[in-house]
Parts: C-alpha cells; structure tokens; sequence
C-alpha cells in the first residue's frame, strides 16, 4: 500500500536525476529491490504508471530486479542469502541470523532523452 | 516554501515537457539497448528521439532517511526518548499510551505525535491527559514518514529530557519501512489477535526492538500462548525484547515504564556526552 508513497519518491528521484543529468523524458528505469525492502513488485508496477502520469516519466517501462537479502547465520559461521525475515538459515534452519543487506529499493539506471 | 527543512509542498509535481535544455546529442557513445520490450508510445520532437542510458545509484529511501536523520539529530541535542509505537488497528495502542503517559507525566516532560488517516479523535485522547499532542492527518497515506513527523515537531513545545511517543497508523506493513528517527519501534501486539503475526508481518517485528503483549487480562480468555509469539517473534529478530501488560488492569505495566526510564535516562546522557565542554579558567594557586 505505501508503493504509491514509493512511487512518487521515485519519480521525485526521477526528475533530481533530469536535472542533474540533463534529459526531458525517461523511457525505462530499471530497480533493484530488496527482499527485505517491505516491497511489493506487483504494486510498484501498478502504481507507477498512475504516478508517472503527466510527468516526465509518462509511459515508462518499469524493469525489476527482486534480490535476495543476506545475512550472517551465526550457527554456519557465513554469509547466506535470505528471502523474507523469519524463515531461517537455507543451510542450517537456525534463526540466528544477523541481517545484512537487502532492504534496499536503488535505481540502478534508466533509459532516456 | 516550507521554513523547516526547505521542502516546497506539492510543487515537486510539474510536467516534464517544460524543460529547454541544451542537450549535446554529438555524443552516442553510450551502451545501446534491448529495443524490443521499449515503450515507444512517446511523440519524441525532432532531435530528442535518441535515447541513451544514465546509470544511477540512488536509493529512494534516502529522502526519507535525510529527514530521519534530521530527527534524530534534534531528539539527541535535546535529549529526548522517542519511541515509534506500530500495530495492527485495534491493538490497545491509544488506551496504552494513556495509560503511560499518565504514569510518566509527573516525573518526566511527555509530549505524543498521533498518526491517523483520519479525525483528531487519539489527540483528544492524549490531550485530555494534560500532555500535549499534535496529530497528523495522513489521509489515504498508511504510515507516517520523517519529513511529516519534523513537521509535527513544530506543533509541540520544545521539550528536552523527556519522552516523545509517535503513535503511528494502524498498520503493521507500512510503517515497517519508513524510519522517524525515534531510537526504537515498538510493536504491540495483542492478545486477542493471533500469536503467529511474527510471522505473518516479519517486517515490522524485525524493525520492531520491543514486543509489547496487550491485554494480558484476556489471557484466560483467548487461545493466545505467550510463549509462541515470543518464539516466532525471536525467529524473525533474535534478540527482541518481549514484555506481558495489560494496559488496563496495570499488570506488567511497571517493566514497560522502567524500560522508558532507562530510555530517558541513555537520552540525557547522551546529550550530556554531546554538549561541548564548558570552558573552565584556570585560578591560580589552585
């Protein structure tokens, strides 16, 4: 539900980026969201182009690239990665893991003129 | 424009085809693309039509994370607890921080942000206790964010040494997200909802450092074991603090307000720490 919020943070980012990187129009962004972001894809997708509309980024393609969190399993002594909180080590099943990475929601890079 | 944090209100929303820029098309040297799954449904004018990539690395929790930044400098420099209350509606979230706050208002200056969609209904609640409040309205929005929360702070005596409470909508997806810049989420769940929302919500009970069981008083009443939602809450965070009360019949009551204490205390300290040192003049002789 807070991917409309997200949204308009993105097409926020959108236009600093326009701006910064002098263009008028975005054709495609391409995220990188984390498994642990509390981040729906299929929202995003159907938010955007409601946000999108009547900005620069009008019509944009979305391109997602979902990833997996990591965490530090202290029973394997090494890094593992992690899909959602709460289900455990994928190795050992133990709980004791120390979250690393993966709330993350990053533009990595867009298409545009 | 906004005289707290410089923000302009609604008017990041504009259309984009007013820029002129002078852009430099001599340069293609950029990776070109897959073109198939290109939207090309754009009315490019003359000379715009070549498209390019920019690479990018931003992450759009950052505006956000500024302004909770921002916060969390202002509790620091005035020495102030806060504690970003989260559950799902229905929780005994309001009758709780009443109950708090009237237990901490004599030795300790308490002020309470209350986020709703709607009405002003939680602020009368607390106000009505002789602590001020200030809620914010979010509308359709789910959860409270850092740049509102900054906002509100301006509605509410500076106070310091004390505890702030944000009270945050009703949510337990949302607000998991979105950072305030209070020192810990504290979730609450209740005994009359299911024991398994550890695992259901695991965003918010990893966000969460502290679990507040509520209504305790029901537990002869509800099939509600304590002990699995201790357990399936330390799945999703091990390390999390649990605590049993019933806001209503007080039991459990004093762990949860010994915690704030020590809160406040760790706040004042902290400010003490920060503060530059008095410059002290040599006497001589001494």
């Amino acid at each position: 539900m807070h991917e409309m919020a997200l949204c308009e943070g993105l097409v926020q980012a959108l236009e600093e980026q326009a701006r910064a990187q002098v263009f008028s129009r975005v054709h495609k962004v391409f995220l990188e969201i984390g498994a642990l972001a509390t981040i729906e894809p299929a929202a995003m997708r159907f938010n955007f182009p409601i946000v999108a509309k009547g900005t620069l980024a009008e019509g944009a393609a979305l391109a997602i690239d979902f990833v997996d969190g990591s965490a530090w399993c202290m029973q394997c002594s090494g890094n593992v990665a992690v899909k959602r909180h709460g289900e455990g080590c994928p190795a050992c099943g133990s709980y004791q893991l120390h979250i690393l990475d993966g709330a993350q929601m990053r533009i990595k890079q867009l298409e545009v003129s | 424009m906004c005289a707290i944090c410089g923000c302009g209100g609604h008017e990041h929303k504009h259309g984009s085809d007013h820029h002129d820029h002078d852009h430099d098309h001599d340069h293609h040297g950029h990776d070109h693309h897959d073109h198939d799954d290109h939207d090309h449904r754009h009315a490019h004018a003359p000379g715009l039509s070549q498209t390019r990539m920019v690479q990018v690395e931003r992450d759009i929790f950052a505006e956000n994370q500024r302004h909770a930044d921002a916060n969390r400098r202002s509790f620091a420099a005035r020495g102030l607890f806060v504690v970003n209350l989260v559950s799902s509606p229905g929780s005994g979230k309001t009758t709780l921080l009443v109950r708090t706050v009237e237990a901490l208002k004599a030795e300790l200056p308490v002020a309470v942000i209350e986020g709703d969609q709607q009405t002003g209904l939680d602020a009368e609640r607390i106000k009505a206790t002789g602590v001020p409040a200030y809620q914010i309205n979010t509308g359709k929005g789910c959860h409270l964010d850092a740049h509102g929360v900054g906002h509100a702070l301006a509605h509410l005596p500076p106070i310091e040494d004390g505890v702030l409470f944000i009270e945050n909508v009703g949510n337990l997806v949302c607000p998991a997200g979105f950072d305030l810049g209070e020192a810990h989420k504290v979730v609450v769940l209740s005994t009359t909802e299911g024991e398994d929302k550890p695992l259901k919500y695991p965003d918010m009970f990893f966000a969460a450092d502290l679990m507040l069981l509520n209504k305790s008083d029901l537990l002869p009443y509800v099939d509600f074991s304590v002990e699995k939602a201790a357990d399936y809450a330390g799945r999703v965070h091990p390390g999390i603090g649990v605590l049993t009360l019933s806001a209503r019949s007080g039991e459990g009551m004093a762990a949860w307000l010994d915690w704030l204490r020590a809160g406040v205390e760790r706040a004042k300290a902290g400010k003490a720490a920060a503060r530059p040192k008095p410059r002290v003049a040599l006497s001589a002789g001494t």
